[in-house]
C-alpha cells in the first residue's frame, strides 16, 4: 500500500500540522512516512499545502507530479490540485468558500463541510481534524487508533486533556464527510 | 532516545545527530531555509547534558572564525548556513584549507545569485566543489538526499574531517532540511577529553608542551618555496582522499538502457522518475554521487560504458553535468536538465526530458 496525498488550503487553518499528524500516525504504523511542506510566505496568509506519503515499501520522491488524494480547503488548491489526482483517485473538499465546484467524473468526490461544523461546535481549532476524520472514513490510510496514538506521542503532556476533544472531532468528520 | 525511530525535519537531524556524535561547539546565524538547525539545538540545550556550546554569531563570517578557532583546537565544531551565508564564510574556508584546520560546514541550499529565494535550490555546487574561495584547494563535501542522511553524514563529516585536517561541507537543500522523514538517530558518543584530543590531533594549538616546538595554524607563508611544498602537501592529500574516500549509490544501473546521474534531493526525485520510466518499459537507471568531491569519475565511467545516454538531473542550470562530462569523456552522450531560482521539479518534467533529450521522442 502507498498512497501519496496532497493537503492544501490557507495558511493557518492546520494543513501543516494535519498532514504531520497523518506522517506521525504512519510511523506509529510502522509505515514509511514523508511530508515536504510548502514552505515561506504562506504561513503569512497565502496558500499553504503539504505532501504525505505513507507506504509499506521506500519512499523515493517527496515531491510528486500527481496524487492519490488531495485533500483542498480553498478555490484556488481545487482549482490547481484537481487534475493533478491520478483517475480513479480521491477529491475531498469543504464547500465553504468554494464557487466552482469540482467537476471530475473519473475521481471519486467527497465533501466535507468542516468549517461550517467547527463553527457551530465553536472551536475552529479542531476543523483539520474534522477533516482528518473525513479522510480516514473514506481512505483508512491509518487507523484511529495508530491517529491516537500519534497525538500522544506528539503532543506535549500538558496538552494532552485536549486529545478526547481531537478524536472527537475525527469522528464528527467520519460522520459528516458525504459522496458529492 | 536512543535508536529510537522518531520522525524529524532534515534540519532538526542535523541538530540531534550533531550532539549524539559529540560536537564540542555550534557557531552560526539564523537563515532560511536551515534556522531550524539552531533553534533545536536551543531548545535541545546540550550545554546542559554533554557541554556542548551552542553560540549564535554576530553574523556568518564570524561563525565560520570561531569554527576555525574551536577546530584549531582540536574541537569538533560547525557552522551551518544557507547559500548567501556560506557565500560570506568562503574566506574563512579558504584559510582552514591552508591551515589545515578540520571543521564542518553545513549549507542548506536556496536559490541565488544574491540573497535570490528562500526556495530550494543546488546551484552552490561550484561552490562547494571547486572551493568557494581563493587558493587550490578542495572541500570534502557529501550530498545526503534523506533525512536519515543528514543525521549519518554529521559524524561522517567529523571523522573525514579530522581523518584528513580538512573542512568538510555537507551540501544539503530546502527539500532535504524541510522534509520530515523517519530517521534512526545515532547513540550518544561523549564528547572527546582533552586527553583524546592530545593525543589525535598532536597539531592542535591548546598549550605547548617540553616535548615539542610550539604548534602554529596558518595559511600565510611568505617564503614561496615553502608555500610551493605546502601546496604539494595538500595536493598530495587530496590525491589520497580521491582515492580512498569516493561515495556513491546505484540503483537499477546494470540493465539500464539510460543513466539518470542526481544527486541529493534532485535523485531522490530522479528516483521516481526513474520508477515512472520502467513502468513505460523504459530501462532507467539512477546514479547518486554522494561525495561530490571527490566526485566518483571512474565509477560512473564504468557503469556509463555502453548506455545509450545519461540525463544529468539537477535543481541548477548545469554544474555537476561538467563532472559527469569531463568523467564520460565523450564516450556516452551526456544531457542536462535544470529547474532554476527555486523552483523544483516534478518527477514528471525529468521522465519528459528524458524522453525528448535522450530518448528523442
Amino acid at each position: 500500500m502507498k498512497k501519496e496525498i496532497i493537503i492544501s488550503g490557507f495558511g493557518g487553518q492546520g494543513v501543516l500540522s494535519m498532514g504531520k499528524i497523518l506522517a506521525y500516525s504512519g510511523l506509529m504504523e510502522d509505515k514509511e512516512v514523508t511530508w515536504m511542506p510548502s514552505y515561506g510566505p504562506e504561513q503569512r496568509g497565502g496558500t499553504a499545502n503539504c505532501t504525505v506519503i505513507v507506504s509499506d515499501e521506500r519512499i523515493s520522491s517527496p515531491i510528486l507530479s500527481r496524487y492519490d488524494i488531495a485533500i483542498v480547503l480553498n478555490q484556488p488548491s481545487l482549482d490547481r490540485f484537481m487534475p493533478l489526482i491520478k483517475p480513479g483517485g480521491i477529491l475531498i473538499y469543504d464547500s465553504y468558500g468554494i464557487l466552482n465546484k469540482p467537476s471530475r467524473s473519473d475521481i471519486h468526490i467527497y465533501q466535507i463541510d468542516a468549517m461550517d461544523k467547527a463553527a457551530e461546535l465553536k472551536n475552529a481549532k479542531v476543523f483539520n481534524m474534522i477533516v482528518l476524520g473525513g479522510l480516514l472514513k473514506v481512505c483508512p490510510v491509518v487507523s484511529t487508533d495508530g491517529l491516537k496514538k500519534a497525538l500522544y506521542k506528539t503532543l506535549p503532556e500538558r496538552h494532552h486533556e485536549m486529545i478526547p476533544l481531537n478524536m472527537k472531532a475525527v469522528q464528527v468528520g467520519m460522520d459528516l464527510i458525504e459522496e458529492a | 532516545m536512543n535508536n529510537e525511530v522518531t520522525l524529524l525535519k532534515g534540519n532538526e537531524a542535523i541538530a540531534y545527530a550533531a550532539i549524539r556524535c559529540g560536537a564540542d561547539a555550534f557557531f552560526g546565524y539564523p537563515i532560511t531555509p536551515q534556522s531550524e538547525i539552531i533553534e533545536t539545538l536551543s531548545l535541545l540545550k546540550p550545554w546542559e547534558t554533554t557541554g556542548m556550546v551552542v553560540v549564535q554569531a554576530e553574523s556568518e563570517v564570524a561563525s565560520i572564525n570561531m569554527v576555525y578557532g574551536g577546530a584549531g583546537a582540536g574541537k569538533r565544531v560547525f557552522t551551518t548556513s544557507s547559500s548567501p551565508g556560506v557565500a560570506l564564510m568562503q574566506e574563512g574556508i579558504s584559510f582552514m584549507a591552508g591551515s589545515e584546520i578540520p571543521g564542518v560546514i553545513v549549507n542548506v541550499q536556496r536559490g541565488g545569485p544574491g540573497l535570490g529565494t528562500i526556495q530550494p535550490s543546488q546551484s552552490d555546487y561550484f561552490q562547494a566543489t571547486r572551493g568557494g574561495g581563493n587558493g587550490d584547494y578542495n572541500v570534502i563535501v557529501l550530498a545526503p538526499n534523506s533525512v536519515q542522511e543528514m543525521a549519518d553524514f554529521m559524524d561522517l563529516a567529523f571523522t573525514l574531517a579530522f581523518r584528513y585536517r580538512n573542512p568538510a561541507m555537507i551540501l544539503s537543500d530546502g527539500v532535504i532540511g524541510q522534509m520530515m522523514e523517519k530517521v534512526v538517530l545515532p547513540e550518544q558518543k561523549p564528547r572527546r577529553t582533552e586527553e583524546q584530543i592530545r593525543k589525535e590531533c598532536p597539531w592542535a594549538t591548546i598549550g605547548r608542551t617540553k616535548d615539542r616546538q610550539p604548534n602554529i595554524l596558518t595559511s600565510l607563508e611568505l617564503k614561496p618555496e615553502i608555500m610551493e611544498a605546502r601546496n604539494i602537501h595538500l595536493q598530495e592529500k587530496y590525491a589520497t582522499i580521491r582515492e580512498k574516500e569516493v561515495r556513491y549509490e546505484t540503483i537499477n544501473c546494470e540493465d539500464a538502457d539510460y543513466l539518470i546521474v542526481a544527486f541529493g534531493s534532485a535523485a531522490r526525485i530522479s528516483e521516481k522518475s526513474m520508477e515512472i520510466a520502467r513502468g513505460k518499459g523504459e530501462k532507467v537507471g539512477l546514479f547518486r554521487p554522494i561525495t561530490l568531491w571527490p566526485f566518483p569519475e571512474r565509477q560512473l565511467a564504468e557503469i556509463a560504458k555502453g548506455k545509450k545516454g545519461i540525463l544529468v538531473a539537477e535543481i541548477n542550470a548545469g554544474q555537476m553535468v561538467e563532472d559527469v562530462r569531463l568523467a564520460i569523456n565523450g564516450a556516452v552522450p551526456v544531457e542536462h536538465f535544470g529547474r532554476l531560482g527555486g523552483i523544483v521539479p516534478d518527477p514528471q518534467e525529468i521522465v519528459e526530458a528524458l524522453e525528448t533529450k535522450m530518448m528523442r521522442k
